[in-house]
């Protein structure tokens, strides 16, 4: 019989059991360190572990790419510094043993640079980082971070910082559980990106002991510890049914009675792009440009700029992509357009409002685009983030038109938006509502803040007044209006959103075909109803719930 | 003793990147070469914590030290890449 099971959320579809491997959390150094007896025995140690942990970032950063690279060799410079070495030094002979000196001379440091703000305090997570895998080494226990793994595992951490879900071995990782993190963290969005279940917000993850093997259910959030031979089977017939029925699916995205709906997907760079380019999907709704900027410390010059844009847009010729342009600001901050430290980022100058105290930002990253357009022949469209007011709309369609760039949108994020859309979307061609901000700005609820899932849930019956409210305007206008939210990519959501007038959907391309599949099983006229039945629930599950009972059978079956 | 002094060429300051750049062309020379503010404690060059410590702003000028065969030399192309703006260089 299967143990114990657990239920979080579900972030990443996709069922699959396999064993644990625990991701090693920050080492701190023991209270009870024993004072060094032999005190050159002691600096030895010190100095053999920072020369451990710096030859180690050297090996990472020889394998890792060219992004990664000066990094982690940044990182060694800093664990082979001889001020470090040296503070350490000073404390072993003050009575601290190795694994104290070393954690002390990092703090003194660290004290330093966060003292200075801005980006030296930024540095301050190398140190540490450097400091705690010394630790790791003086100590003999295992270092920091995702260890190497042998086989299939099912990846255990508090949380994974973007750096360590980014550098997963996607062959070896067939799952990821995090005990916090919230819907739309990164390792949320990274997950689904990469086809990967998961689940996050699953209280007492991080005591499953290492080797347990867990049965993962990425739609219901349900983990069980030690499935029986039932379960994993049950499950792997239900993977095999659910490949059959995507794999059956194929062409544009269309309702059963023939009405069109484009399922585009959303990417960050240019391998997601060339990804998406060889999949069976109509283009891209969502090109997020800020990692063209955010490793910069300069701001990139036009051309730089125009050769990623070109190699974003090589794989699409003819086909749709809705370039969104950049979302920077405070949480975000670039080290060229920095407007200064806020109370509240989310709700600060970021987006458009950036972009316009520095407008020539803005202008040049549109003049690139068109020259990469030109020259690639994709249907290009730019859109702007956090736009509140007709006003923002009219000022970003004028100065994507002196671009030279034929489309012009706004992303639909902001509750004033959606309640505006009339006005908002009759200065600019199209709308395309982020829905996991929407969620945000609606709900009161920062993305961030875990705890708070249930309220940032995309379900919730107020963000689907507000989408009905963006859609409006779109009728109204006869100016189309999409998703490019998580939201998009959740088939009996997709069906709700179409529903309501949604005419593109944008999402991780790996969800495409289960939205298509939905779509195929249902008419217009039923997507309807579900908009009407997930509008008179009273909370995010009864909406969930009964949409979900409402819908085809034959998609429940599947799915 | 050898002595130069230079403003900071780079954009945002002697921080990251640079200061990388600056701390492995100070170990380069091999000579025990100095860097600080006009009048204050210097830093050993070639500690990459040091120099971010300094936390030495864009257009703000350092003095940098050196002794030994090949001091002035040493410090001319130091000085040359402090002034350059290190940022802008890709």
């Amino acid at each position: 019989m299967s143990g114990d099971t657990r239920t979080g959320v579900g972030v990443s579809p996709g069922t699959v059991a396999g064993p644990v491997v625990q991701v090693a959390p920050p080492v701190r150094p023991p209270a009870d360190e024993p004072m060094p007896t032999d005190s050159g025995a002691a600096v030895d140690a010190v100095l053999g572990a920072l020369a451990a942990v710096a030859a180690d970032l050297d090996e990472r950063a020889a394998a890792a790419d060219e992004h990664a690279a000066p990094i982690l060799k940044a990182t060694a410079l800093i664990a082979r510094d001889k001020g470090l070495a040296k503070s350490a030094g000073k404390h072993v002979g003050a009575g601290k043993g190795p694994a104290n000196a070393i954690a002390a001379a990092v703090e003194e440091y660290a004290a330093q640079f966060e003292a200075l703000g801005g980006y030296f305090a930024e540095r301050v997570t190398d140190l540490r980082d450097v400091g705690s895998r010394a630790v790791a080494a003086v100590l003999g226990v295992p270092a920091p971070g995702v260890p190497t793994l042998d086989g299939p595992s099912v990846i255990v951490a508090l949380d994974l910082a973007p750096a360590e879900t980014a550098a997963l071995d996607r062959t070896k990782v067939v799952a990821i559980i995090t005990e916090a993190g919230g819907r739309t963290s990164h390792t949320a969005i990274l997950a689904a990106q990469m086809g990967i279940p998961a689940v996050v917000q699953l209280h007492g993850a991080t005591e499953i002991p290492e080797g347990t093997v867990v049965a993962v259910d990425g739609d219901s959030g349900e983990v069980t510890l030690d499935p029986d031979m039932e379960l994993i089977e049950a499950q792997r017939v239900h993977r095999e049914r659910r490949a059959q029925a995507l794999a059956g699916v194929e062409g544009p995205g269309t309702t059963k009675d023939g009405h069109a709906v484009a399922l585009l997907a959303n990417i960050g760079g240019v391998d997601d792009a060339v990804a998406a380019g060889a999949q069976d999907l109509e283009g891209v709704g969502l090109f997020r440009t800020e990692f063209v900027y955010l490793s910069a410390t300069t701001q990139p010059t036009v051309e730089e700029q125009a050769e990623i844009y070109r190699k974003v847009l090589e794989p699409f010729p003819g086909r749709r992509v809705v370039v969104r342009t950049l979302d920077a600001g405070a949480d975000k901050p670039l080290a060229f357009a920095n407007l200064g430290e806020e109370e509240n980022p989310a709700l600060g100058r970021r987006g458009l409002r950036l972009c316009q105290a520095m407008p020539q930002l803005l202008d040049s990253q549109l003049e690139a685009l068109a020259i990469a357009a030109r020259e690639t022949g994709a249907d290009v469209r730019v859109m702007a983030p956090m736009v509140a007011t007709a006003e923002e709309a009219s000022w970003f369609a004028a100065r994507v038109k002196a671009a030279g760039l034929p489309k012009s949108g706004v992303m639909i994020e902001v509750p004033a938006a959606a309640l505006r859309s009339r006005h908002v979307l009759e200065e600019v061609d199209f709308g395309s509502l982020g829905t996991n901000d929407l969620a945000q700005y609606t709900m009161a609820a920062d993305r961030m803040e875990g705890e708070l899932s249930d309220l940032l849930d995309p379900w919730q019956p107020a963000v689907i007044d507000v989408v009905a409210a963006a859609c409006a305007g779109g009728e109204a206008t006869g100016k189309p209006v999409g998703v490019c939210g998580e939201s998009a990519g959740d088939p009996y959501l997709a069906l709700v959103l179409t529903g309501l007038g949604v005419g593109s959907l944008s999402m991780a391309p790996k969800k495409v075909p289960a939205v298509k599949l939905a779509l195929s099983l249902h008419t217009l006229d039923q997507c309807r109803e579900l908009a009407e039945v997930a509008r008179g629930a009273r909370s995010a599950t009864e909406a969930r719930d009964a949409v979900r009972a409402a819908a085809n059978p034959e998609l429940t079956a599947v799915l | 003793m050898a002595q130069r002094t230079v403003a900071i060429g780079s954009s945002v300051g002697l921080h990251a990147r640079p200061a990388a750049l600056f701390v492995e062309a100070a170990q380069g020379t091999g000579l025990d070469v100095e860097i600080g503010r006009p009048g204050e404690e210097a830093v050993d060059a070639a500690s990459i914590l040091g120099v971010m410590a300094l936390g030495a702003k864009h257009g703000e000028e350092v003095v940098l030290t050196a002794e030994g065969d090949g001091a002035d030399e040493a410090l001319d192309s130091l000085v040359e890449l402090l002034a350059r703006d290190l940022d802008a260089e890709g």
